[in-house]
């Protein structure tokens, strides 16, 4: 063996076209003479110089100002008006129902907030409700749900997920919703009027419809089985320790009950930060003659079940009308505006570096 | 051991290490033998290298390791700072558990410590990703794939050998970037250890070779027998001397065509004609002494039966039984055989360096020799003096009974016979001596200058004479014409008074007053010394010395001596260690690896004398050379010729180095910004250990959305394109010490990441104090602003990575844009399908969602612009220092530039060589002149053409112009590549005679 490995080697010297045993082998050990073995792939190099990069800067600058005014105009138009009724103070018409508020009251308590709009709402207006020092993104409480539940799964439905604890079952049937976000769900119930100046006292039609993501309504939450009669679905299963209601009377409308119920889809996506806003309802607008919500003196009757005072937070009901950019934010347009002149700033002190002490170094900056 | 034979007086054999088979060894001479074996396991060679060679680690991995400790300290702050938040937080009334978010009865329970122990791991666990574990997948995948471009690099390929360079370890690509002192030996490395016999000296006269092969010209002219020059010494002189060339060797003799057995091919040589004798020796000195003596009409025919065949001049058989064979040994330095003639007559034949002859042979013949042995040493030629001794019966017998005695010892054997070889090896007489030639590699010179003018230190180690070692240090340009020598050799310790110990002491003293005290300050941290402004040293010191530094006389302070060693070598551009050990060379790359500021060393070699040194070294290379396979399967990369040593470095080296460094800052930075807004989102969720990203983002970040533009980019990036690489050695020195990996670049990466982390939360943040971001009034969740964060953190992450790239191949492209692509493209696809397999649904439509509000879009545009805004700002004012623009200035491309587009023109001949030298040519060669008017031109034609192959004459051009034109057939080859020159210098051409009256 070791002899035939040596032969192998003898002929290397001789001649390179006879096939021997290993010969081959070890004469392949040429390299092959591909752009990508060698390293020479074509290739692209590009240079970032003050001349590349001034134009980019300039570009950015006029893109971003425009765009950043623009931002800035459209959410300072947008119209929001917010009013806290959580009823901390004395003076505030909540003030009793927070404070006298219990869980095994049959009767709701009821208060009346009058408020006026200094500016009509023209389009359509959206009312958010909102709640602060509110952790929805705590990490307990995130994940205390079952998707598969909420998707309609029948064995979810009698067996809900362990995340759900400890608002898995109770009086030994399983909660239908189950977990600590269903268990929440925020219940107030707000109205609102509009007075007339000549004194009348006229209810706002609200549209519930619309609230919620469409994949959520429609995909992703879904009531258990084919039976319509949500009540039959639901008859082995507790509703939620802190609601008022089963889960399968939280409306009339079959299309909007039970799991797919809007209202609890919208709480049931968890908000980012602990201070947020939800959407309740839209206020459509009417006609093209009349403000969807006038310029005039409004109240807004709460009925008052949700508690916030325990964990100092706070409730407030938001109107506001929506542009393509979505609500009220001059965040978006200041940054945009103060990019946009950095970078045209920057332009203009390249600008002036390169043409002052540019020139020298001109010859290199210029890539073959 | 004692051998019994039937019938027969048992006979007592010596059993010694030349009985010893290693491994590989092949059977030649006989059919089958019978062994001991003498070392198993642990104790074998093989296991005792295998020990030593696993130990290296590169500097990038002890930086990478640094670094981790800093993160590693971050992490346990994040969790440290998050875990005390949190029960500072909960201690507030009414916020531990709220109503709506009771806990469990189980949690209820538990212990306190215990709890808040578990909210500090799982702090931990969620900010775990901060450590890049990936990190070492992409860096072991970069560094395996990395090491197959240099297997495949064409410019490795060497034709002759037919083999390509060979990585052993892929560990330590990017060290090859790092280097700071190289360590060569010299022969076989810097030289071509292709022997060729050049003249030799008999009794004074000088004898000299005609015909000397071209090689240049590609084919062989071996022509005419032996010319003499001069006047001979007597034939009986020259005879005996040649008989010493033949009989004193250990050569065997492979006969060509009369036994084509299987046995016999395996020696690897090709048969050949039967005037052309193949020899097999150890070493190719040996070979080459042989091969002169058969040109000069003495053939050694072969050892049979203990009897030795020469065909001397008048083709009569000689025939000597060989007694002993005093074998060569590296502290000796030198091979003694006994051999009988016919006649009865028992001769010693010695051969040796001229140190270790000298002192035993008469002095008077020593003056007529020294001088041509110190030419020829001078020349770059391998010099060997031979002697001789007649023995009396009375001696021999004594010497005879002696050695026995002193082989079968079995205590103190080696000092028992080296006592023995010491006294048989006195009072001998010189006969002559031998100039063998060892050819320079090719572009050894343009290697050791790029090496330099990459700011490495070479040193170079050698077991040969300082003569010899300096020579060659001049024709490698290792030393110029400028440097100043600093010997510190037997030689100059004993020219004072004083005692040894004692003129060591005051050398070290001066030499450290000279070359580091009077020297400019050189800055610390980047190396920005000037190339040609200071005063270069070299330094040189020989074996002994060395010893007598490593172990100073008891009472002197040992650490002294090597601390002002250490900074004088420190300080000299090129140290040469001559007369070494091979042990001594280990030691000294030991004490250079473990000064201060440990520096990265790098060896070179290709025998086995030299493994011991590849394998200390960080990085060791071994040459496919002449001696055998051992360096090669020792050494970390093995390349078949010197002249590849420069690609290796400088290109190679210095693209991985660059590579990894970039990878590794990178995936600290990535991770970082990955995890600080995560960390930052603790703060708004009471921390619940509530992560921000979804769990497929956390784990697919590192895996799928950002690994392979980096991996793309730390396997094909050239910042600087190969040529220039190799073109401006100074660009090798930017990298130097480690230069991308230190604190500062770590701390602008650390920075960039938390910035950009602060960017990405913050900016979201600030947009989700109203979440309505959709048209239709409706709101965004906590996934929705985890995956805006997320996708901004993506795009911003890899387009870093595009602007770093300065080398966009097809492949880059596709893996960043594929990369995003690929985000894009799963993000959809993770929420568009309600997963069966997942508890909860968390990222259904939220990408397909937040791509439908504007308000998403243009934060994610305006974030990922502000984010890397920063960067190209500093891209585009760091430009006019950056390296491109250096190459086109003049000034400072004389170290790799302008030489280098020079020396493929300029052949060794043009190198400066120093004065002395120099001068010590010219007066031979007008010796010669003088004496042999007719033989001018022949003598001139033969220097020029040593000097061509050599490199060690430095002549000037005109003279090998002028051969050039006497033989333009020989030289065509050469001329052209002289014509650049010849051209200009024409003007001032000058007639041989003239030139050299000069």
């Amino acid at each position: 063996m070791m002899a035939s490995s040596y032969n192998a080697k003898e002929e290397d010297g001789h001649h390179s076209g006879s096939a021997g045993l290993g010969g081959a082998a070890i004469r392949s050990r040429k390299p092959d003479n591909t752009a990508f073995k060698q390293q020479r792939l074509p290739a692209w190099q590009p240079i970032l110089t003050a001349g590349t990069v001034l134009p980019a800067f300039f570009v950015i600058g006029l893109i971003f100002i425009p765009i950043g005014i623009g931002l800035f105009v459209t959410s300072n138009n947008i119209k929001e008006f917010e009013i806290d009724y959580t009823g901390t103070d004395m003076s505030s018409p909540c003030f009793n129902c927070s404070q006298s508020f219990s869980w095994n009251s049959s009767t709701p308590c009821k208060c009346v907030l009058p408020f006026s709009l200094e500016q009509p709402f023209e389009s359509n207006v959206f009312m958010y409700y909102g709640l602060s020092n509110f952790y929805q993104n705590h990490r307990r409480y995130v994940k205390s749900r079952d998707d598969s539940q909420l998707n309609g799964d029948e064995r979810s439905l009698k067996e809900p997920s362990k995340e759900c604890e400890p608002y898995r079952s109770s009086e030994n049937k399983p909660i239908a919703p189950c977990g600590a976000i269903a268990n929440s769900m925020f219940n107030d119930t707000l109205d609102l009027f509009y007075i007339d100046p000549n004194g009348t006292k006229t209810q706002i039609p609200l549209i519930k419809k619309g609230i919620a993501w469409w994949t959520d309504k429609h995909v992703k939450f879904r009531n258990p089985g084919n039976n319509p009669n949500l009540t039959t679905v639901f008859i082995d299963t507790a509703k939620p320790v802190n609601w008022r209601k089963p889960v399968y009377e939280l409306d009339t409308d079959s299309e909007n009950n039970g799991f797919i119920n809007e209202d609890f889809i919208v709480w049931m996506r968890t908000a980012a930060l602990p201070t947020f806003r939800k959407l309740y309802r839209i206020i459509q607008k009417k006609n093209n003659m009349t403000p969807t919500l006038p310029r005039g003196n409004y109240t807004l009757e709460v009925t008052y079940n949700y508690p916030v005072r325990s964990f100092e937070g706070r409730k407030r009901m938001i109107l506001s009308t929506i542009s393509w950019m979505g609500g009220k934010n001059p965040f978006l347009g200041i940054a945009y505006i103060t990019v946009g002149s950095i970078c045209f700033f920057l332009g203009v002190v390249l600008l002036f570096i390169h043409h002052k002490y540019g020139n020298r170094n001109n010859s290199s900056d210029i890539p073959n | 051991m004692h051998i019994y034979k039937p019938e027969q007086e048992p006979a007592v054999r010596s059993l010694g290490p030349e009985n010893l088979l290693l491994k590989g060894a092949t059977l030649k001479n006989t059919k089958k033998i019978y062994g001991v074996s003498v070392y198993t396991g642990m104790e074998t060679k093989m296991a005792l290298n295998y020990q030593g060679k696993s130990q290296k680690r590169s500097a990038v991995e002890k930086s990478i390791n640094a670094f981790l400790c800093v993160y590693l300290c971050i992490l346990i702050s994040k969790a440290v700072v998050c875990t005390t938040l949190k029960y500072v937080w909960q201690s507030k009334e009414g916020q531990d558990e709220p109503w709506y978010n009771q806990k469990t009865q189980k949690e209820k329970d538990t212990f306190m410590y215990l709890k808040m122990f578990t909210d500090f791991l799982s702090f931990m666990v969620l900010f775990n990703f901060i450590i890049p574990v990936s990190m070492y997948v992409t860096v072991e995948m970069q560094k395996f794939f990395g090491s197959f471009f240099i297997k495949w690099d064409n410019d490795f390929f060497d034709p002759e050998i037919k083999e390509g360079a060979l990585v052993n370890t892929s560990d330590l690509n990017e060290e090859l970037g790092q280097v700071e002192y190289v360590f060569t030996d010299k022969t076989g490395t810097l030289t071509q250890n292709n022997m060729e016999f050049i003249e030799c000296c008999i009794d004074g006269f000088q004898y000299r070779q005609r015909d000397v092969r071209s090689e240049l010209d590609g084919f062989t002219v071996t022509d005419g027998p032996v010319h003499k020059l001069q006047p001979k010494a007597g034939v009986e002189k020259e005879e005996l001397f040649l008989r010493a060339l033949c009989l004193c060797h250990t050569v065997q003799v492979k006969e060509a065509g009369s036994e084509e057995t299987l046995g016999d091919r395996l020696d690897g040589m090709l048969p050949k004609p039967e005037e052309e004798r193949g020899f097999i020796a150890s070493s190719p000195d040996e070979v080459a002494l042989v091969k002169g003596a058969m040109k000069y009409g003495f053939t050694f025919l072969g050892l049979e039966n203990k009897k030795m065949k020469i065909r001397n001049r008048q083709n009569d058989i000689e025939e000597y039984s060989l007694l002993h064979v005093l074998n060569f040994d590296p502290v000796r330095r030198r091979m003694s055989v006994i051999v009988q003639t016919r006649s009865g007559e028992t001769l010693l034949f010695c051969k040796g360096a001229d140190s270790s002859i000298f002192p035993r042979v008469r002095p008077e013949e020593v003056d007529r020799i020294r001088l041509h042995v110190e030419r020829n040493a001078t020349e770059g030629y391998r010099t060997l003096c031979v002697a001789y001794k007649q023995l009396t019966a009375e001696e021999y017998m004594v010497a005879e009974t002696g050695l026995q005695d002193a082989r079968l010892a079995l205590q103190d054997r080696e000092e028992k016979l080296m006592a023995m070889y010491n006294q048989l090896e006195t009072g001998m007489s010189l006969i002559g001596a031998t100039a063998v030639e060892d050819r320079l590699q090719e572009e050894a010179a343009e290697t050791m200058e790029a090496l330099q003018g990459a700011g490495m230190k070479i040193w170079v180690l050698t077991g040969d004479k300082m003569e010899t070692a300096k020579s060659t240090c001049y024709a490698c340009r290792l030393f110029q014409r400028g440097t100043e020598l600093l010997e510190l050799t037997v030689r100059t310790l004993e020219d004072g008074r004083s005692k040894r110990e004692e003129r060591l002491l005051e050398l070290l003293r001066d030499y450290h007053k000279r070359a580091v005290q009077d020297a400019p300050p050189v800055r610390t941290g980047v190396v920005t010394r000037s190339w040609c402004g200071s005063q270069e040293y070299g330094f040189i010191i020989d074996g002994a010395t060395l010893t007598l530094v490593m172990n100073p006389p008891r009472d002197a302070d040992a650490s002294l001596y090597r601390s002002l060693f250490l900074q004088i070598c420190q300080n000299c551009t090129t140290v040469l260690c001559c007369r070494m050990a091979p042990l001594q060379k280990a030691q000294i790359v030991k004490m250079v690896k473990n000064s201060k500021g440990s520096p990265i060393t790098l060896s070179i070699g290709d025998g086995a004398n030299d493994v011991s040194m590849i394998l200390e070294a960080h990085v060791g290379i071994g040459i496919k050379g002449k001696e055998g396979r051992q360096a090669v399967r020792n050494s970390d990369y093995a390349i078949p010729k010197l002249k590849h040593l420069k690609k290796l470095l400088l290109a190679h080296g210095h693209l991985y180095y660059v590579r990894i460094a970039h990878l590794v800052q990178y995936f600290f930075y990535k991770n970082l910004c990955f995890i600080l807004p995560q960390f930052l989102y603790q703060f708004f969720c009471g921390y619940s250990q509530q992560p921000l990203y979804d769990a497929a983002y956390l784990t697919m970040y590192n895996i799928c959305f950002t690994s392979l533009p980096i991996l793309a980019y730390s396997l094909l990036e050239q910042h600087i394109c190969i040529e220039i690489l190799l073109d401006n050695a100074t660009l090798y020195r930017e990298i130097a010490k480690n230069a991308m990996l230190r604190w500062r670049p770590f701390l602008y990466w650390t920075l960039l990441g938390i910035f950009q982390g602060l960017m990405f939360f913050f900016g979201v943040r600030f947009l989700f104090s109203n979440p309505a971001l959709q048209d239709n009034g409706q709101v965004f969740g906590n996934w929705s602003y985890g995956t805006i964060v997320f996708t901004v953190l993506v795009f911003t992450v890899t387009l870093k990575l595009a602007l770093d790239t300065r080398h966009w191949t097809w492949l880059n492209h596709s893996a960043i844009w594929g990369s995003l692509a690929f985000y894009v493209f799963f993000s959809f696809f993770w929420g568009g399908i309600i997963w069966p397999f997942l508890k909860q649904q968390r990222l259904y439509f939220v990408f397909a969602n937040m791509l439908s509000s504007v308000s998403a879009w243009l934060v994610i545009i305006i974030l990922i612009l502000l984010s890397l805004l920063p960067e190209i700002l500093l891209m585009v004012l760091r430009k006019p220092r950056g390296p491109l623009s250096r190459q086109k200035k003049p000034g400072q491309s004389n170290v790799g530039g302008i030489p280098s587009s020079q020396s493929s023109a300029r052949p060794l001949l043009m190198r400066t060589f120093s004065d002395e030298s120099n001068t010590v040519i010219l007066t031979v060669f007008l010796q010669d002149e003088l004496v042999f008017d007719g033989c001018c031109h022949t003598s001139l034609l033969q220097a020029s053409e040593g000097a061509l192959l050599t490199g060690a004459v430095g002549w000037d051009h005109q003279s090998s112009l002028t051969s050039a034109d006497l033989h333009p057939l020989r030289f065509n080859k050469t001329q052209q590549r002289f014509q650049l020159e010849s051209h200009d210098s024409k003007s001032h051409k000058t007639a041989p005679s003239r030139h050299f009256l000069l």
